[in-house]
């Protein structure tokens, strides 16, 4: 029916077996049950969601005070709703892999070839692009302005458009379950066999579409932060007095301004393969693959050092809040940032060392790789020398940064040994590179987001998450990382290729069982986190930190109540040092009310960024399936959109004196009731937001 | 007591677990072959060696110092304005500098000395193979014996293997981790590996770049035999009377997996040869 008049124009390639439901039907293996069963709870989802905001009647405040707000503050919180829910699928889809492979140990498991595929490919692609990416974008956007007595970043219209594409791309995602299927072509995407004479379904296409926007929005929000960083300190916050969150954020934007558009490149060359009969990597008519894989690697290496540093970041303040010491080897951390991030260009090859180069230039990348461990191990011993003659407070971020540190050296130890290209050789490719690059991505990473996520929750919310939770899932994170990850290094060493659904020796078993039950744990994991966020709402008003410093903070950020207001500061503060708030509790009062206040000017919230990511995803979608329709009146509407916006007039809001005074006034008031909390009590109800100083 | 009489067996069952899973390091470069995988193995040793020494320090004083000084010890010291001492940034730039410019040396050395491309030293002439990676199979073709086997790779014990790569689809990588490492495999491009086997035995060998939906099973045995033994193996192919002809050619770029390795008797010239040009050509 759906090949005859007019539908191939208005449904492109679309047929019923494009949907999960049906091919369930038609075919009720377990495989794609369990597909359907993910289209489904994608839609029921989607439902409860809708039904729950109509019920509550919120359709208006949602959209007015959040989606279309351009609040940096409100943006980070909104990049970070995306993570944890993206965090949720990939997890999900992780353990799926992993149980598969504990099944199919000498025989099918329960998981066909096709759709292993698409679950290693949606795991690694989501992972990295709409949970870690969406995390650290989410973290820089409420703590950077604040940290650097900032009302906002520089382009907070920009901003609001990066989330929706970034948005909109986890959309195509998510559609991607319900309609059709994804790319089996890793999270690398590499052709050939990502090609149209390879791959002709529409699951590269949707993973090329969804990079891109992802890229695009990434590229945009890197010059943002860049430009924020620059151009939006408060007077006094000279370079050298940026607290190192900043200054790992600032590297971060750098990284992705040069890193991002390789990738952009990448998938739209493939892309031009794909739609146009380009050949820029088919096997035949000159095209070469070499190409892309330097194309791609040349944003992958230091896209991993875009997703490691902002958690360096966090890790600094962390550990130097909860051991009340000033940061030990500010300057040599920021030297080491900086090397970081020039050496993170020049490392790329050591992800195809087996391409067939010659030896002269795998030795030069071997050993520019092993030069980057000097910068990182550098940091570490900055946060050890940090603790050293401190007060340090086991705190769950605290806890984190621990396990990180000892962590992350595993990974760096495993990392040099794949640095040696003889040694990469044998273990390239295989499951060892996968427990390598998790032992690096989760400490460096996920950890460093947790840890983030916990030491300024307070300041988002103006109450304290629940400890005993925190520490639950701290302890699930860390142990089923060791059980989930170190067998896949012994099974990687006896040769067991990574992207694999089925094995033949039973010698296997037991390894993969134990990673199994290690990626049930880290499940345990990611529901106590809920839990605890659950039991944190709950609680709220017992641990509430209204007066905005439950730390005993150094930075700017502690010296506003929590939440902020949405103009962050009353007056913009000026800065003395690098503990600027520290500093201030124990020379005079931080909290002194100015002589006047001035009236605040804010951009208004703007419906262009919802608009041009969802139209985006829409004509990211009339590609995938060949609609052409779509993509013609999506292109328009994105065009008409930007156009209209730039006529747009009112664009600001006012704060008047009078209500910024009221606020201030109403804060100021709960500070000086509050009952200063020492070191020993902050994890207790105790802790009202003040910080009790001694000297 | 109860407890006591538990933990014996709280140890012993890990410790079961890790000796008997160690068993699969028989099937890594641990349990080597040749001499490649032997200096490659070797190689481990030495880096893992160094780098205890890199990791150690950091795990063991993040746990003491961190506990060392926790905020309820009232006996340890509290500096929170100290932040800088050139003595320890010496000690945690100029050891670490050191290690990378010693290592650095090693890497150049054994990288070189490892090349895949680099033909191995030996007084007799290597066997020349040509391995084409097929979805999902590998096609050993034996250019001098004019011979050819479809996933499973015969070599003489004691000689050197030369091994020329390419792909008739997609980028591949072949990986025998007993013998040597891996390379890739690309679609109108050669590829060389080169290895050899010290002692008879059955190696395994397999593809570790995803190719689709065939991939898991794309794995083939390699068997050292002594020169003999290789010797009457080559016979015993060119008898067998199973010749790669057009049909037999046709079926090996079909996507499938052979249920049993396959052998040919006799192989068309220049097959190697036409592959790379026939995988370059419009489809
Ligand atoms: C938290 C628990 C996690 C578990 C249990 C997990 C598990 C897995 C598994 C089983 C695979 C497939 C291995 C194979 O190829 O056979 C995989 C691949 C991958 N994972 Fe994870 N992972 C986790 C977290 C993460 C995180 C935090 C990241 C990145 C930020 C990540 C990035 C990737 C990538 C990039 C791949 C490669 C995908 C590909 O082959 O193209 N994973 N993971
Ligand atoms: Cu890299």
């Amino acid at each position: 029916m759906m090949t005859q008049g007019i539908w191939p124009a208005v449904l492109g390639r679309f047929d019923w077996h494009a949907l999960p439901f049906v091919r369930a039907w038609e075919n009720p293996t377990a495989s794609e049950i369990i597909g359907a069963g993910a289209a489904l709870l994608v839609i029921i989802g989607a439902v409860v969601v809708v039904v729950l905001i109509t019920r509550l009647g919120k359709w208006r405040y949602l959209w007015s005070e959040w989606l279309t707000s351009l609040d940096h503050k409100k943006i980070g919180i909104m990049y970070i709703v995306l993570a944890f829910v993206m965090l949720s699928r990939a997890l999900i889809e992780a353990v799926l892999i992993r149980m598969q492979q504990a099944a199919a140990i000498d025989n099918a498991g329960f998981i066909a070839p096709d759709h292993f595929a698409q679950l290693f490919s949606t795991h690694g692609s989501i992972m990295i692009f709409f949970m870690a990416m969406p995390f650290l974008v989410g973290l820089i956007n409420y703590v950077m302005p604040l940290q650097i007595g900032s009302r906002d970043v520089a382009f907070p219209l920009l901003n609001s458009i990066s989330l929706w594409l970034t948005g909109g791309a986890a959309g195509l995602m998510m559609v991607s379950l319900v309609i059709g299927e994804f790319s089996t072509g890793g999270w690398s995407g590499y052709p050939p066999y990502t090609e149209l004479a390879f791959s002709p379904g529409v699951g590269p296409d949707y993973w090329i579409w969804a990079v891109t926007l992802g890229s695009i929005g990434s590229t945009l929000t890197g010059i943002n932060f860049a430009v924020t960083v620059y151009k939006m300190r408060c007077p006094g916050m000279y370079l050298m007095r940026m607290p190192l969150f900043v200054w790992t954020s600032l590297c971060t934007s750098i990284l992705m301004i040069f890193a991002m558009p390789a990738l952009t490149v990448a998938t739209a060359l493939l892309a031009l393969d794909r739609y146009l009969g380009f050949h820029f990597f088919t096997n035949d008519l000159g095209g070469n693959m070499m190409n892309y894989a330097n194309l791609f690697w040349l944003f992958g290496h230091p896209e991993v050092y875009i997703l490691i540093l902002p958690a360096f970041g966090v890790y600094s303040e962390v550990v130097s809040t909860f051991s009340t010491k000033q940061l030990y080897g500010y300057t040599s951390l920021v030297l080491a940032t900086m090397a970081i991030a020039l050496l993170s260009f020049t490392v790329w090859v050591h992800h195809f060392f087996t391409m067939g180069q010659n030896a002269d230039i795998n030795a030069v990348f071997g050993i520019a790789t092993m030069t980057i461990g000097v910068p990182t191990g550098v940091k570490i011993y900055d946060w050890i020398w940090t603790m050293f003659r401190g007060q340090v407070r086991f705190t769950v971020p605290m806890l984190y940064s621990l396990a990180f540190m000892m962590t992350f050296v595993l990974g760096g130890f495993t990392g040099i040994l794949l640095a040696f290209p003889p040694l990469d050789y044998l273990v390239h490719n295989t499951l060892f590179l996968v427990a390598h690059f998790h032992n690096m991505l989760i400490p460096g990473l996920l950890y460093g987001m947790l840890a983030g996520y916990h030491y300024w929750f307070p300041k988002a919310f103006g109450f304290r998450l629940n400890e005993k939770w925190g520490r639950i899932s701290f302890a699930c994170w860390v142990v089923g990382f060791y059980i989930a990850f170190m067998p896949l290094y012994v099974l990687g060493a006896a040769g067991v290729a990574r992207r694999t659904q089925g094995m033949f020796d039973p010698i296997f078993r037991p390894w993969f069982y134990l990673a199994g039950v290690g990626a049930l744990i880290l499940v345990a994991a990611l529901g106590a986190l809920f839990v605890q966020l659950w039991v944190s709402i709950r609680e709220r008003d017992a641990n509430g930190v209204f007066a905005g410093d439950p730390w005993d903070g150094r930075g700017l950020e502690w010296s506003t109540s929590a939440p902020p207001p949405e103009y962050n500061y009353a007056c913009i503060p000026r800065v003395h040092g690098r503990d600027p708030f520290f500093d201030a509790k124990r020379r005079d009062d931080p909290y002194a009310p100015p002589a006047s206040y001035d009236a605040i000017e804010l951009p208004k919230s703007s419906m262009t960024g919802p608009m041009i990511g969802v139209v985006g995803a829409a004509t990211a979608f009339g590609l995938v399936w060949h609609m052409w329709w779509l993509t013609i009146i999506g292109v328009l509407a994105i065009i008409a959109t930007v156009i209209a916006r730039s006529f747009a007039r009112h664009v600001h809001q006012i704060f008047p004196p009078d209500e910024v005074k009221r606020t201030e006034r109403r804060w100021l008031r709960a500070v000086a009731e509050a009952t200063p909390t020492s070191r020993e009590v902050e994890m207790t109800s105790v802790n009202q937001g003040v910080a009790e100083v001694s000297s | 007591m109860k407890v006591s009489r538990g933990r014996p067996l709280l140890f012993a069952i890990p410790l079961l677990f890790v000796l008997s899973g160690c068993d699969v390091l028989k099937l890594s470069v641990m349990n080597y072959a040749g001499p490649i995988a032997a200096s490659q193995s070797h190689l481990y040793v030495i880096v893992g060696i160094v780098l205890v020494f890199v990791a150690g320090p950091v795990l063991l004083l993040t746990p003491l110092i961190a506990w060392h000084y926790r905020l309820s010890n009232k006996n340890s010291a509290f500096r929170p304005n100290w932040n800088f001492s050139w003595t320890l940034e010496g000690f945690i730039w100029i050891p670490p500098i050191g290690i990378v410019i010693g290592l650095g040396f090693v890497l150049w050395h054994y990288t070189h000395t490892l090349d895949p491309y680099r033909p191995i030293a030996s007084n007799l002439p290597a066997l020349k193979v040509q391995a084409v990676g097929l979805d999902w199979k590998w096609l050993f073709i034996y250019p001098d014996q004019r011979i050819a086997a479809v996933n499973q790779l015969f070599i003489p014990v004691g000689r050197p293997v030369h091994i020329s790569l390419t792909s008739g689809t997609v980028m591949q990588a072949l990986l025998i981790p007993q013998l040597a490492g891996q390379i890739y495999a690309m679609a109108g491009m050669t590829t060389q590996l080169n290895l050899a086997a010290s002692r008879p035995g059955v190696y395994r060998g397999e593809n570790t770049q995803f190719n689709g939906t065939g991939f898991q099973n794309e794995k083939f045995n390699v068997i050292a035999l002594s020169p003999s033994d290789y010797d009457r193996w080559v016979e015993h192919a060119r008898a067998s009377a199973h010749p790669l002809d057009a049909a037999a050619y046709a079926e090996l770029f079909r996507k499938s997996s052979p249920p049993q390795p396959i052998v040919f008797s006799s192989v068309p010239q220049r097959l190697f040869q036409n592959i790379l040009v026939q995988s370059q050509e419009p489809r």
